[in-house]
């Protein structure tokens, strides 16, 4: 087994699976469905795998595959991965898989296509977890917004085009100025090879002007105040499965490149601009929370307080630099940045579940405002039972995954700055205002109107998708210990390197 | 014998597993099925924390405090689920599980009609679990778990019945308003790994000492004492949950929930966890005198101006929510002047009388076919006499009558704030002492108008034939009104008992006694208790001296002045609140606390929002980058001509593109 090249099949099996997906045709949808479910167990089977053949104790890249590519740039096709790349695509996978399901009679124009691109989708999602050559990552990168936006153009709402345009021009800029970073840190190391870039000798002017670079590419990713405006578009244009997966994997990638990019390249810039970071989180936390509040449109409003929860990701990441090397305190450094991490799969399960919960009372009324809701739990009692699980996840509930990550944040704040830290708090208050307005103006009263009244409650196929969510964020909030100790090693070393400085 | 795992995890767990029967199963078992399993959940539960508690106290058992598993691990800080079981702990096992055991035989009788019946069994059963989480934990993570695990089942239950408008604010009002004090909390708990380097209890008390020299500044020129910083922080997560002003607003509103969960959650158990926790905490409230004088006087503000509440109120369950309240703040005054045993007793005996209140009012809301209001009750005791004995042996205990359960516990508050000397405690002790007057009053008006006087109901035969029908003519009933049955006389009966006798055995070895051990931690210059202790000379005499006491006499006049008024000239009620108007509309209006809170916070949140949204995200943001989203128009239009229809072509054009840019770096690699 060990001798396989995992991470290339993980890459390749659903990009390969995707053409006789395609090769079904638009005449036997059926065939779609099943031969896409069909890749994306394999893919999931294969990601298990890679669990046993990964040694978490070691804080090493395994799964090593390197090949030479374009020899003449010397880039390589270098893959591996460590256990922060190993939970983000366990939760690639595990996602495409409900993504996949949940489509199933939802999308009946084209599924194959569909199909196709949500595959496509996941294995450049996958490349980009574990490329070790930055070109190679930056391929994924932009690679994995051309899926999106077949699917969100293609199976969008009437406003898709305007969506998928702002989506692509905030995303394009940020990326463009990535591109001209890397290719100057290719002429001073004659490489993209991103260990041989970490021990990169750089001055303190060069790592500023690549730290910005870095940040505003990945800040949209995220995406960060005040480059976020694209999100709440896109997701209210993008078909459930589309934001469902932007929500739950593509922001990750906005901050596994802070990680992968920022910290071991540009160390002493982003110490230095660590505070424009951790502030810039704080408004996300405090500021979008607010914005949430008062949306009329749910998605719209899940889509702002993914804003908000990913503004733990990012405070959590640059908070350890005022913790190693202002505070000298490594140990709460890690439990910031593992909390950071932990958020982001946390995040990907609650996030992903509320666009599925929104997604399934869309197909019922064709409507995402909430003012058209309200007594779904007289209709739908099953659903109402899931929905609020999902909110009580998104509030930050112990117990659930969304409590771990952002307790870790708070507690590492406080270490820093106490100021920080009852920002962050904030989100206790914050959070659960505008998730449980939404879950008493949807979910709970008397039912709104005969619409309501008429909506039929989750079917085998929708509850497998909720369950299989619901046991996700349960299962992280009760027993967190095998996703820390997945990534505790890694975290570990990203976390000593920083104190060494560059300059 | 040392008490075993198994025990303490069958303990948890029994009741867990009976709420996720009835609630993911509860249409395949039935009615019957879930308060069958529920109820033997929690009734091993209760027989095993007596048996723990046994064990404790006579058994020679020595404290258990062991990890069940590891809930994370980063770099060398680990985080458990674990359990510190003492007596403090094995008291709380008991009082919890043998009142929600009551409560679940109880509901039996109250929902029987309802169509949620199994969901109910379900709530209350995980709310034992969750309780039970709370106070036997071992670490801050924990006790964090079971913190927010109890509001969410309070917060379900309080919208048990969702579709009543009334009944899904006040839910959400409840879960805000202690998210507030969690805010407070989760900082607290911070504040303590970051100074004392573990989550857990035992190590983090162990390293108390260095809070001593250690301050925080967060204002410039003012700093902190790290011990008043962690006293206060965490004391905010207390006001939430145990609904200290200015945070208590969300209690009274909580009856809006079945009465079984006023009684079992909203009055004995889950507000008492503030309590609990600051007792729990306290080696390390005894570092701070500053924290603890402002635990004291929020207390006695509690105390004393949320019982004036209680006096102007008509909803029977109101009167015994406000009366809750001012109970708490008694407790906490006793945090606050370092009588932790003192809070944890009253805590104990209000949980049995107050619980009895409770559930003594829900009976009389049967009998009266869902009425709350005691303007149309008036002469039940004829009707009902095991309700009605028992509500006065509540009363009576809740007013301090010598000899009954709450006496023992008040009286002793009372005393130890007499003999304080801490900055705050004149305040406070005039509050407690105000409060007993008060506490009288509104408890024997209650009494009065409910039980006593004439009958302000009429019965119409085939009036309201409809059970559920709740918008009934106010003061109209289609049959008498009749006792209640067994399952609900029971508890009375049961919870009546220690309300009457719990005081005589328990306040020796408990208040001034080793009971608590090294539990709970008190400072030699500030044992009020224990000054306290060496004057007493058993419960009978604590008892006769009672009636020669202050209280006893304050009590009395409020006594007398509910009879007078409430039962010898009805018509007297009226004079005295023309007399006292702008008082009585201060009163009744709960001093414009909720009007202005909701003005400012609720309203002001949304508005803060819109002002946020339509002038930060709209207009500054895509407004500044106007030129942007005009190019985006722009861009659309000369697309729209470009537009074949197949998004193929525009996804073949960006893997161009992408070919190009590639084709660009080798072009540039050879430069």
């Amino acid at each position: 087994m060990s001798n396989l090249p995992l991470l290339s099949l993980l890459i390749w099996v659903p990009i390969v699976g995707a053409v006789p997906v395609l090769l079904a045709g638009a005449g036997r949808p059926n065939a779609a469905r099943w031969l896409a479910l069909l890749v994306s167990v394999a893919a999931f089977v294969l990601s298990l795998l890679a669990l046993p053949a990964y040694d978490a104790a070691s804080p090493a890249m395994q799964l090593v595959e390197n090949h030479p590519w374009i020899e003449t740039l010397r880039v390589n096709y270098h893959l591996g991965a460590d256990g922060i790349s190993l939970a983000l695509i366990l939760l690639t996978t595990f996602t495409t898989i409900l993504v996949v399901v949940g489509a199933w009679e939802v999308i009946q124009d084209k599924v194959h296509q569909y199909m196709a691109a949500m595959l496509v989708l996941e294995g450049l999602m996958v490349g980009v977890f574990c490329a070790m050559d930055a070109l190679l990552f930056y391929v994924f990168f932009e690679g994995m917004l051309i899926p999106m936006f077949i699917i969100i153009g293609m199976w969008g709402g009437p406003r898709r085009v305007y969506a998928t345009l702002k989506f692509f021009i905030y995303t394009f800029l940020g990326s463009i100025f990535m591109l001209v970073g890397l290719i100057y840190l290719y002429f001073k190391a004659g490489t993209f090879d991103l260990a041989t870039l970490a021990s990169l000798p750089l001055g303190m002017r060069e790592q500023t002007w690549l730290f910005f670079a870095f940040l505003i590419a990945f800040a949209i990713k995220v995406p960060m105040v005040p480059v976020h405006t694209w999100l709440p578009d896109a997701h209210v244009e993008a078909p459930t499965g589309g934001s469902v997966v932007l929500a739950a994997v593509m922001l990750k990638v906005g901050g596994y490149g802070f990680l992968r990019f920022s910290l071991p390249i540009v160390p002493d810039a982003s110490q230095a601009y660590a505070w424009v970071v951790i502030a810039l989180s704080l408004i996300a936390i405090v500021y979008i929370g607010y914005v949430a509040l008062v949306q009329e449109d749910m998605k719209k409003l899940i889509a702002y307080s993914s804003v908000a929860h990913m503004g733990f990701v990012t405070l959590g990441t640059f908070i350890a630099f005022a913790l190693v090397r202002e505070a000298n305190d490594v140990q709460m450094a890690k439990l910031g940045m593992q909390g950071a991490m932990v958020q982001m799969i946390s995040h990907g399960f609650v996030s992903g579940a509320m666009f599925t919960c929104i997604g399934v009372m869309y197909d019922r009324l064709h409507t995402r405002m909430i003012k058209d809701y309200g007594g779904l739990v007289n209709v739908m009692p099953w659903f109402a039972a899931f929905m609020v699980l999902f909110a009580m996840a998104n509030c930050g509930l112990p117990g659930t995954s969304g409590f771990v990550g952002e307790f870790m944040v708070i507690l590492a704040s406080f270490a820093a700055n106490a100021w920080i830290a009852l920002f962050a708090a904030f989100t206790l208050i914050i959070g659960a205002g505008y998730t449980l307005w939404l879950v008493k103006r949807v979910i709970w009263g008397d039912v709104a109107n005969p619409h309501v009244a008429e909506m039929k409650d989750i079917n085998a196929r929708e509850a497998f998708v909720l369950g299989a969510f619901a046991l996700a964020v349960l299962a992280l909030g009760v027993w967190p210990w095998p996703l820390t100790h997945l990534m505790d090693a890694s975290i570990g070393q990203l976390v000593e390197k920083l104190v060494v400085t560059k300059v | 014998m040392t008490l075993s795992q198994g025990i303490l995890l069958t303990i948890v767990l029994a009741p867990l597993a009976g709420s996720l029967l009835a609630g993911l199963f509860g249409r395949q078992i039935g009615r019957a099925g879930a308060h069958t399993v529920t109820i033997l959940g929690v009734a091993l539960s209760c027989a095993l924390s007596c048996y723990v508690l046994y064990q404790l106290v006579w058994g020679g058992a020595p404290t258990y405090d062991q990890n069940v598993y590891t809930w994370f691990e980063v770099g060398q800080l680990s985080a458990h689920v674990g359990f510190l079981v003492d007596r403090l702990t094995a008291m709380m096992m008991v009082v919890v599980t043998f009142v929600s055991l009551m409560v679940h035989v109880y509901t039996i009788g109250y929902m029987a009609d309802d169509d949620g019946y199994q969901r109910f069994f379900s709530y209350i059963a995980l709310f034992t679990f969750s309780m039970l989480m709370l106070v036997m934990s071992n670490n801050f993570l924990q006790l964090f778990f079971g913190w927010e695990a109890v509001g969410l089942v309070s917060y379900l239950l309080i919208g048990f019945w969702y579709k009543r408008p009334s009944a899904i604010y006040a839910n959400l009002k409840a879960f805000l308003v202690n998210r507030v004090g969690d805010f407070g909390f989760i900082l607290g708990i911070a504040a303590v790994l970051y100074w004392l380097g573990s989550l857990d209890y035992a190590q983090a008390f162990q390293q108390a000492g260095r809070l001593e020299d250690l301050t925080l500044t967060l204002v410039p020129g003012h700093p902190w004492h790290a011990a008043t910083v962690i006293g206060v922080l965490l004391f905010i997560g207390a006001m939430g949950k145990s609904a200290q002003v200015p945070l208590h607003v969300w209690l009274p509103d909580s009856m809006e929930g079945p009465t079984p969960i006023s009684a079992l959650i909203h009055a004995a158990t889950m507000v008492t966890a503030g309590i609990f926790m600051v007792a729990r905490m306290s080696p390390l409230y005894e570092l701070s005198e500053t924290a603890l004088s402002f635990v004291l006087v929020i207390g006695a503000t509690t105390a004393l101006f949320t019982g004036l509440i209680g006096i102007v109120q008509n909803d029977i369950k109101r009167v015994v929510a406000y009366s809750t309240l001012s109970q708490l703040g008694y407790m906490t005054v006793a945090l606050g002047v370092s009588a932790y045993s003192g809070a944890v007793y009253h805590l104990m005996t209000h949980a049995f009388f107050k619980a009895l209140l409770f559930l003594g009012a829900g009976s009389v809301i049967i009998a009266m076919h869902h009425e709350q209001d005691m303007r149309y009750m008036g002469g039940l005791r004829k009707y009902m006499p095991v309700t009605y004995i028992t509500m006065w042996i509540g009363s009576l205990a809740l007013a301090g009558m010598p000899g009954f359960a709450g006496f023992f516990s008040k009286d002793a508050i009372i005393e130890a704030v007499g003999a304080s000397q801490r900055a705050g405690s004149g305040y406070a002790y005039f509050c407690v002492m105000a409060g007993v007057f008060v506490t009288a009053l509104y408890s024997f008006r209650l009494l009065y108008l409910t039980f006593h006087g004439k009958e302000r109901f009429t019965v119409k035969a085939g009036h309201g034939a409809h059970h559920d029908d709740h918008h009934h003519e106010p003061g109209v009933l289609a049959h008498p009104p009749h006792e209640s049955p067994w399952v609900v006389t029971l508890p009375l009966v049961m919870l009546a008992i220690p309300s009457l006798l719990i005081g005589w055995p328990t306040i020796g070895p408990m208040l001034f006694g080793d009971y608590f051990g090294r539990s709970i931690v008190v400072g030699e210059a500030h044992d009020v208790l224990g000054e306290l202790g060496a004057e007493f000379h058993g419960p009978l005499a604590m008892v006769l001296h009672g009636f020669t006491q202050w209280p006893f006499w304050i009590a009395f006049a409020g006594f007398a002045v509910a009879t007078y008024v409430y039962l010898i000239d009805p018509a007297a009620a009226d004079r005295v609140r023309r007399a006292l108007k702008p008082v009585h509309e201060l009163l009744s209006h709960k001093y414009w606390i909720d009007e202005l809170y909701y003005a400012v916070f609720a309203k002001g949140g949304v508005r803060l929002g819109r002002a946020f949204w339509r002038g930060g995200d709209a207009a500054v943001i895509d407004g500044a980058i106007d030129g942007s989203a005009a190019l985006v128009a722009r861009a659309a239009a000369t697309l729209r001509g470009l537009q074949s229809g197949f998004l193929y072509h525009y996804a073949f054009a960006m893997i161009f593109g992408l070919v190009l840019l590639l084709a660009g770096f080798w072009l540039f690699g050879h430069v």
